[in-house]
């Protein structure tokens, strides 16, 4: 028999039918909503007169415009409100489970699908947020889709996709003290650029890959796409199995046994052919952080500011608006440099082992005056073990808040916006202008490089503050 | 839902030569909490469209009467960034019916082919030369032959062929969406569901 990928396995078990010189028309296991993508697929429903196909394949969150605040409170915003009442009222009508806000199971959909089980090896995933690819560290197919895919799969459980070139990215070796996934993932972007990955799924296999936990191997599949891949994954080993032992619920799965058995078949073949290959060492990975703004724009954070964009290949000009946009200038350091704000939180770095990371640098230290900090947990469940570890008083005991969950400063659709022109350090997963609110100048950077700002009051390298 | 049929476009261009636009810059976020499809195209561009003060930003193309028409040529690497559709639905609602580049973001192209937008690839070098031309006289016209394949500026004679996948290119020619394909393959969707294995 040929030698196939993972992604080709997964890919070929979901076509339910090949269009000659068009896409393939793909079967969809599980389909996550939130309310800001998903309103108009359900009026697309209604005008066209049809139902949900299968609402039990669906699972819906508010989590996008969400205050973190008294959230028990109604949303002062009545534009957000109204998307939030509005997905309540389409989850009941069409019969589909829906963890709504003060829900003991609310969270960030990319953060609440995999802690509840929902996200199981070998599936199709899609949701209508491009991050979608963070459930691809559990060997699934996922990506972000649109509005009207949305509204597809509500009607059909397919979409139409063509089927995309395969890319598999190697990191061997070993990381070093301070360096994160998040680290790994800043660096292949910087590396590769924007565009490197565009047309392409990413299988990313290594050493330095099978050593992470599931959570940061979430991380790395939740930025693959902000190198232009269509998705990431990672295939399912001891440690993804170890993770599904121990979440509530696997919802659909009766024999544990049973499905593990078809879960380790779930690796590429030997021989299989990628389109593209490359190779990365985890030793030459540092501490990473973003001085432009996109994330392909970044540098280890003791390094200097380039002169030109040698490797992303944008002109001259792009490279300085961006940087004037962000306040800097070629080859300047970061080290240094005040901060205005801090936040950890967002789908990329709100999981419970960013939280200890932060914790762990945090502890015996306080907040730096001059810094505005915003804590935001990815879920409720996050949010809970925050408190069962002792967490929270970590935070607390430093001068730290912790807000309630959502997606938050992440694209800063709710309050949580940062001031134009003030400088956030965030471990979010992107830097665009505006995106944290207007003006804002965004600095992507891991949970623990986040707290070295946040301690210091400006940009530090957080291995100076491992070590003592 | 379905869309106007995509007929042959003669139209003037909207320049806007700037690398990487992101959806963000397309549509902000702190405008994506309606609920309906319509009407993104008011804030279409905003940050770059209006000044703080809320005036509109005499810099920026769309506010610079010289320039009109309905495709949008821009510059490479467009509607990178997020898989909002709305950045679509602004851009259409606006009254754009093509966007040219020299690359697209995957699934930006696969946003504007759902919602009758036409993204059309040509060279870096014709788009160096098709803003140019814009620039220096803006009532250059082109013409979109979706049947042929072609764009052509009209005045210089320079004529490319774009490439699209037929199938896509059937659903603009008719005006026909992806869902009212799917709807109906039901029967063979079922059939699927009964004899699913998860890899092959
Ligand atoms: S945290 Fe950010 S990237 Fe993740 S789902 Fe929310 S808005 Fe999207």
């Amino acid at each position: 028999m040929e030698a196939k990928t993972l992604f080709d396995k997964i890919w070929d078990g979901h076509v339910v039918r090949s269009i000659k010189d068009g896409p393939d028309v793909i079967y969809i296991d599980r389909h996550y909503i939130h309310e800001v993508t998903s309103p108009q697929a359900f009026n697309g429903l209604k005008q066209r007169g049809i139902p949900v196909f299968r609402p039990k394949n669906t699972i819906a969150t508010a989590d996008h415009n969400i205050p973190t605040k008294n959230q028990h409170l109604t949303i002062h915003d009545e534009l957000s409100r109204n998307q939030v009442e509005r997905l309540a009222e389409n989850c009941k009508t069409h019969g589909i489970e829906y963890f709504g806000l003060n829900h003991s199971k609310n969270g960030i959909v990319h953060v609440i699908g995999p802690e509840l089980g929902y996200t199981q090896p070998g599936m199709t995933i899609v949701c209508g947020d491009s991050h979608t690819s963070t459930h691809g560290a559990f060997g699934t197919i996922a990506f972000g889709i649109g509005t009207s895919e949305v509204e597809m799969v509500l009607a059909t459980q397919c979409i139409l996709q063509p089927k995309p070139k395969k890319m598999k990215i190697t990191i061997n070796g070993k990381l070093g003290k301070g360096v994160t996934s998040k680290d790994i993932i800043l660096y292949i972007i910087s590396e590769i650029s924007t565009g490197g990955g565009t047309g392409y799924f990413v299988e990313f296999a290594g050493s330095a890959i099978t050593s992470l936990t599931m959570e940061a191997r979430m991380t790395i599949c939740n930025m693959s796409i902000e190198m232009g891949a269509r998705g990431g994954l990672i295939a399912p080993d001891e440690t993804t199995f170890e993770y599904l032992r121990k979440v509530p619920s696997i919802h659909g799965v009766n024999d544990f046994d049973k499905a593990l058995s078809e879960w380790k078949k779930l690796k590429s073949d030997e021989g299989a052919v990628f389109d593209k290959e490359l190779f990365f060492d985890a030793a030459s990975i540092k501490p990473m952080i973003t001085y432009g703004t996109n994330p392909g724009m970044g540098m280890a954070v003791d390094d200097s500011i380039p002169q030109s964009d040698t490797k992303g290949g944008s002109s001259s000009e792009s490279f300085l608006k961006s940087l004037n946009y962000m306040g800097f200038k070629p080859g300047m350091k970061l080290m240094g440099q005040p901060v205005d704000y801090v936040f950890i939180g967002s789908c990329t770095n709100g999981r419970i082992e960013d939280f200890r990371a932060f914790a762990h640098l945090i502890k015996g230290r306080k907040k730096a005056d001059n810094v505005t900090a915003l804590i935001v947990p990815g879920s409720k469940l996050v949010e809970d073990l925050m408190k069962k570890e002792g967490l929270i008083k970590v935070y607390e005991d430093a001068g730290f808040e912790v807000r309630q969950p959502g997606c938050s400063s992440c694209l800063a659709m709710n309050e949580d916006k940062i001031p134009a022109g003030k400088y956030a350090v965030s471990t979010s997963n992107r830097n665009f202008e505006g995106r944290q609110g207007p003006g804002a100048r965004t600095l992507l950077a891991s949970p623990l490089t986040a707290a070295a700002a946040a301690v210091t009051g400006k940009i530090t390298d957080p291995r100076e503050l491992l070590n003592n | 839902m379905p869309k106007e049929k995509f007929e042959i476009l003669e139209t003037a261009c909207v320049p806007l030569p700037l690398e990487n636009v992101d959806t963000d810059q397309i549509i902000p976020a702190r405008f994506l909490s309606a609920t309906s499809r319509d009407g993104f195209g008011d804030n279409l561009f905003r940050d770059w469209r209006y000044l703080k003060s809320g005036e509109k930003n005499p810099d920026f193309v769309l506010n610079n009467p010289k320039f009109g028409g309905k495709v949008l040529v821009t510059g490479k690497n467009f509607g990178s960034g997020s898989s909002r559709e709305h950045a679509v639905w602004a851009i259409y609602d606006y009254g754009f019916r093509a966007v040219v580049s020299s690359f697209f973001a995957d699934i930006f192209k696969n946003n504007s082919l759902n919602n009758g937008l036409l993204p059309i690839i040509i060279s870096e070098d014709l788009l160096k030369k098709l803003h140019s031309q814009i620039q220096s006289d803006p009532s250059t016209k082109v013409r979109i032959d979706l049947e042929k394949q072609t764009l052509t500026i009209i005045s210089t004679g320079d004529s490319v062929k774009f490439e699209i996948n037929s199938y896509k290119k059937e659903c603009l020619l008719k005006g026909l969406d992806d869902i009212d394909f799917l709807l109906t393959m039901k029967d063979q969707i079922k059939e699927y569901e009964n004899n699913k294995s998860m890899v092959k």
